[in-house]
C-alpha cells in the first residue's frame, strides 16, 4: 500500500482534487435547482406542483449511472462536445437535485404551517413568507441531512469513472492497471475516500444530536 | 423515423428483457443476503456486546462511506490477488450484499433505537430475559417501523445494479449499451427503453413503500428512521 502512494502519490491527489471540485460544484447547483423544485412542490398553484413532482420521481427513480451516460453519449453525438467531467457532474446535478429537493421539502413541511398562516394574516405575500419566515426555520432542519446528501454526492461522484471523468476512481482504475496489484492499490483509494466522507459522517451524527 | 423505430424490434426487446432478467436476479439474491445479514449486523450493534459491537459498527460506517463502484472493483479486480476469483455475477451480488448489509444495518438500528425504552423495561420487568424481550416485544415493532425505509433502500439496490456493468455483468444497462454500441442511431431509443425500465420497477417499488407505510401506519412513526433512510439512500 505504501509503495502505491510513494510511486503514484501525484495521480491519487489529483483524482482526489477532482473528485472534490467535482462535488462542490455539484453540491452548489443541486442546492440551487433542488431547493427550487422542492418550493415549488408547497406553492399553491397545482400546475406547478406537478411539474416538480414529476421532475423529482424521474430522476429520483433512474439510476444515476444511465442519466451519466446519457450526457455522455447522447449529447456530444446531436448537441455539443462535453468532457467527460462536465457530462458526469451535469448527472451528479440532476440526480442529486431530485434527492435535495425531497429532503427541502420535507424540511419546509416540517415547519409547522401556523407560521405561514401568521405571515400571511400579517400581510405578506405568500413568496415574501417563505423567503423571510418559513425557509430560514426550514433549513435549520434540513442541515444535516443535507450534510448526508453531500456525503451521498461524493461517493456517487464515483461515476465518474465510467466516463473518463479523472476523478479519484479513475485514477485508482489506471494505476490498478499499471501496477498489477489492484487490492492494494483499491484500499489506496478507499482510504482517500473515506478521509472525505468519514469525517463529515461524524460531524453529521453529531449535529443530528445537537440539533435534535 | 423508421431506424429509430427498429431499435424496438423483437430481437432487441428480447435481448434487453433477458439484461433485466439478470438485473432481477442479481438484485433479489442480494436483497435477501442483505436482508438476512442487515438485521444481524444491526442488532449486533445494538446490544452493547463488549469490543464485538464497537468493531461492527466501525466497520459499517467505513462500508457505508465507501462508493458501491469502489467495493465492487475491489470484489472483481482485486480479490483475485488473495487468490478468490468470482465471476461477474456472483462479484456483484457479493460487493452488493456487503454494502447494502452496512446500509440495512443503520436503518435496523435506527428502528430498534425508536421504539421507547419503556418497552424494554416493561418487558424486562414481567420477567422476560433481555434477549426474549428483544426477540418478543422489541424487534417486531421495529422491524414494522423500518419496512418503508428498507423497501426504499432495495429502490436504490436496483438502481445501484447498473453499476455493475463496468465489471461486464450482463445486466439491463450492459445489454443496451451493446445494441447502441452496434448501431448509433439506436442510442437515444436504448436510453428512453432504459429510462423507462427502471422507472416502472422502481416507482412500482416506491409506491409498494408508501402503501406500506400507510398500510401498518407508521407514517408518523418511522420520521426517525425516514430520517436515516434519506441520509441512506443513493
Amino acid at each position: 500500500m505504501i509503495s502505491i502512494f510513494q510511486n503514484y502519490g501525484g495521480a491519487l491527489l489529483y483524482g482526489l482534487g477532482q473528485t472534490l471540485l467535482c462535488s462542490i460544484i455539484a453540491l452548489i447547483f443541486a442546492l440551487i435547482i433542488g431547493s427550487g423544485f422542492a418550493i415549488l412542490e408547497v406553492v399553491p398553484n397545482k400546475f406547478l406542483r406537478i411539474i416538480a413532482k414529476v421532475y423529482i420521481e424521474v430522476f429520483r427513480n433512474i439510476p444515476l449511472l444511465v442519466i451519466t451516460m446519457f450526457f455522455y453519449v447522447v449529447i456530444p453525438m446531436y448537441v455539443v462536445e462535453i468532457s467527460g467531467f462536465v457530462s458526469g457532474t451535469i448527472g451528479l446535478i440532476l440526480y442529486s437535485s431530485a434527492f435535495i429537493a425531497e429532503t427541502v421539502r420535507s424540511g419546509i413541511q416540517s415547519v409547522d404551517p401556523g407560521q405561514m398562516e401568521g405571515a400571511r394574516a400579517n400581510g405578506l405575500s405568500f413568496w415574501q413568507a417563505m423567503r423571510y419566515i418559513v425557509l430560514p426555520q426550514a433549513f435549520r432542519y434540513v442541515i444535516p441531512p443535507l450534510g448526508n446528501q453531500f456525503i451521498n454526492l461524493v461517493k456517487n461522484s464515483s461515476v465518474l469513472a465510467f466516463v473518463a471523468g479523472f476523478d479519484l476512481m479513475y485514477q485508482g482504475n489506471v494505476i490498478a492497471s499499471d501496477s498489477l496489484q489492484s487490492m492494494s492499490t483499491y484500499l489506496c483509494v478507499g482510504v482517500l475516500y473515506l478521509i472525505l466522507t468519514l469525517p463529515l459522517s461524524y460531524y453529521m451524527r453529531y449535529l443530528e444530536k445537537k440539533l435534535a | 423515423m423508421l431506424t429509430v423505430l427498429g431499435a424496438y424490434s423483437w430481437i432487441n426487446i428480447r435481448f434487453l428483457l433477458e439484461g433485466a432478467w439478470v438485473t432481477v436476479l442479481v438484485s433479489v439474491c442480494s436483497i435477501i443476503l442483505s436482508y438476512i445479514f442487515g438485521i444481524i449486523l444491526g442488532i449486533i450493534r445494538y446490544v452493547q456486546i463488549k469490543y464485538l459491537s464497537a468493531i461492527v459498527g466501525f466497520v459499517i460506517d467505513i462500508i457505508r462511506n465507501l462508493p458501491l463502484i469502489l467495493i465492487i472493483f475491489f470484489t472483481y479486480f482485486g480479490l483475485p490477488n488473495i487468490g478468490f476469483k468470482p465471476d461477474p455475477i456472483w462479484a456483484s451480488v457479493i460487493a452488493m450484499a456487503v454494502f447494502e448489509s452496512a446500509m440495512v444495518a443503520e436503518i435496523v438500528r435506527a428502528g430498534i433505537v425508536s421504539i421507547p425504552v419503556g418497552q424494554m423495561e416493561g418487558a424486562r420487568s414481567t420477567g422476560m430475559t433481555y434477549w426474549q424481550a428483544l426477540r418478543y416485544i422489541i424487534l417486531p415493532q421495529a422491524i414494522k417501523n423500518m419496512i418503508p425505509a428498507i423497501v426504499s433502500q432495495f429502490i436504490s439496490l436496483v438502481k445501484d445494479t447498473s453499476l455493475a456493468t463496468i465489471i461486464v455483468l450482463p445486466d439491463l444497462m450492459n445489454h443496451a449499451q451493446i445494441i447502441y454500441g452496434q448501431n448509433t442511431n439506436y442510442t437515444i431509443p436504448m436510453f428512453l427503453a432504459l429510462a423507462v425500465m427502471y422507472f416502472i420497477v422502481c416507482y412500482s417499488l416506491s409506491l409498494l413503500s408508501q402503501y406500506l407505510d400507510h398500510r401498518l401506519g407508521t407514517a408518523k412513526k418511522s420520521g426517525e428512521v425516514e430520517e436515516v433512510v434519506q441520509s441512506v439512500e443513493r
